[in-house]
């Protein structure tokens, strides 16, 4: 089992969930985070003093996937949230040794 | 005379609500999230001290007679002669709630000058003291037939303050620069993002503030006559008058932030939400002496150049490095002064103030009697506040500690925080305060 987790532009977030749904993807993890990447943040100017917000809001998406759909979820969230201009987030997937659902018990490839 | 009277309390109840909550709601959106309630505070509070001290020796102090000034030509009036309104008839309590809440609007302006740093105990002693030195002698001198207006009355022409350029705005501008200095910047002051935390909030305090100055201008023909003296010339004033000021009010406040907004899209290339609410309190202000005095066209003029030059005027605490946190000087001591050294040039003899100023062929002399007052408003104000300033400063301390600023003043102060953030959290941590009390546990007990 693989931990997918996207960083994507809030606009983008329906998007993404609606495609992973047609995929099947049955659920997920989401928080609203805050960050920033090569694009700096950006300044906002309130009563002529400039401030630099350095950091942007964005989704964070976590979802947990069989091995072998990993390559397939990665593909459908980076395929929707790209716009192609700075800011459009990172995917990244790490390995996960154990699940287990809490209602039943349910572990692993059950528990998904 | 009966509308006249019923008149003066809808404009008393108007002034009342721009210190609470319009003036509260101005200043905590523009702070920082930690501090709004501290901030607002300041406002509330200020009311209430202003509100006891004012009646029991305010009024005394301020105007010593029955309904109007005493127009002793002193430059001080004694506090006690008319102690707890000793003197005055029930039927001009209305003028004395009236001017009660322009003391205490006055009072709470300062506030935004040294947001988010200030014991609650140090502000609540300063109140009564910087009333009681400043702003009474001052009310004195300018409406109460003190020793300014009788000076300036031997010219040709008289001072002219309608409604505060002097008297409220120049002189809390002037009172939140010291503050500021004295007090210091906050932690953290041109090196943190200070951004205000919540600008609807501020666009709710501005708009409430433009609509509760129909009392504070409109409603100051009490300081222009003497209204039992003659019931039928004053219905003809009032008819002749209201109307003027209410217009003057209002053109001068749309040009000031038409103004404030073209200032911001030349300067940073947009004009903002923050911009507009700025520029109809800066318009406000410089109209406030002066609606009463212009024409239109005059109107227009004053509204713009307050826009323009307030707008002007906030960039420079930067350049100072002096941490008037919300603008007091920038815009009630500039819009002050504007509103009030205008009058000199575009006061004309068709607005009920009847004078001419430089540009209507009157010459220098109302220009000359304009700046006296504001110049001695600036010294007296500007002398006594430092000394109220230091002295508070050496004794009881002004200023939260460090540690208590930078996590916020408003849980430092007042033991609470404005804004409950995460919900699932912070909820299991108030059962652990319920528990600890006798106030019922459960939200239907509550009910």
């Amino acid at each position: 089992m693989k931990l997918v987790t996207a960083v994507i532009k809030p606009h983008k977030w329906e998007d993404v969930r609606e495609a992973l749904e047609t995929f099947g993807v049955t659920g997920m993890t989401v928080s609203e985070v805050s960050g920033y990447g090569r694009q700096k943040g950006h300044t906002e100017v309130y009563r002529g003093a400039e401030y630099d917000i350095a950091l942007v809001p964005k989704i964070r998406i976590e979802i947990v996937v069989d091995d072998g759909d990993t390559e397939d979820v990665v593909g459908i969230i980076v395929k929707t949230a790209q716009t192609g201009r700075i800011g459009d987030g990172k995917v990244w997937v790490s390995p996960v040794d154990t699940v287990v659902r809490v209602r039943t018990g349910d572990r692993d490839a059950a528990a998904l | 005379m009966d509308g006249y009277y019923a008149f003066m309390l809808v404009a008393t109840a108007l002034v009342l609500m721009m210190t609470v909550p319009a003036l509260a709601l101005f200043y905590g959106g523009m702070s920082r999230s930690k501090s709004v309630l501290n901030m607002m505070m300041m406002s509330y509070g200020a009311f209430a001290i202003a509100a006891i001290v004012f009646v029991l020796w305010g009024w005394s102090e301020g105007w010593g007679g029955d309904g109007l000034g005493n127009g002793d030509g002193n430059l001080l009036n004694s506090p006690f002669d008319m102690f707890g309104l000793d003197g005055v008839s029930h039927i001009n309590y209305i003028y004395v709630v009236f001017q009660l809440t322009f003391a205490a609007i006055t009072v709470a302006l300062i506030s935004g000058a040294i947001a988010d740093r200030v014991k609650m105990s140090a502000w609540f002693v300063f109140v009564p003291i910087w009333l009681t030195a400043c702003y009474f002698p001052i009310a004195h001198n300018v409406w109460g037939g003190g020793w300014l207006a009788t000076q300036l009355s031997k010219g040709s022409t008289i001072a002219q303050d309608y409604a505060g350029g002097t008297v409220v705005h120049i002189n809390a501008g002037i009172a939140g620069g010291i503050l500021a200095l004295i007090i210091g910047k906050r932690v953290g002051f041109m090196k943190d993002p200070m951004r205000p935390h919540n600008l609807t909030l501020t666009m709710i305090g501005a708009g409430l503030l433009w609509f509760g100055w129909y009392g504070f201008n409109v409603g100051s023909i009490v300081f222009t006559s003497d209204s039992m003296a003659d019931p039928t010339a004053f219905s003809t004033q009032f008819q002749g008058e209201t109307g003027v000021t209410f217009l003057n009010t209002t053109i001068a406040t749309c040009a000031a932030m038409l103004g404030w907004l073209l200032m911001e899209r030349i300067l940073h290339g947009k004009a903002t939400s923050l911009g507009a609410a700025s520029g109809i309190v800066a318009g406000l202000v410089a109209i406030t002496p002066a609606c009463g005095a212009v024409d239109l066209t005059g109107a227009i003029a004053i509204g713009a150049a307050a826009g323009i030059l307030c707008a002007a005027a906030v960039g420079l605490k930067f350049k100072l490095k002096l941490d008037d946190s919300l603008d007091v000087v920038g815009v009630h001591l500039v819009g002050g002064l504007v509103g009030t050294l205008l009058i000199g040039f575009l006061s004309t003899s068709k607005a009920p103030g009847g004078i001419d100023g430089l540009f209507y062929g009157g010459g220098l002399s109302s220009l000359g009697d304009q700046s006296l007052a504001a110049l001695f408003t600036i010294v007296w104000t500007g002398l006594l506040t430092t000394v109220i300033a230091l002295a508070i400063k050496y004794t009881i301390g002004w200023r939260v500690d460090e540690e208590a600023e930078v996590e916020g003043i408003d849980y430092d102060q007042h033991g609470e925080t404005a804004y409950d953030l995460h919900t699932s959290t912070s909820s299991s941590a108030s059962t652990g305060v319920l528990a600890g009390s006798t106030a019922p546990v459960s939200e239907g007990a509550n009910a």
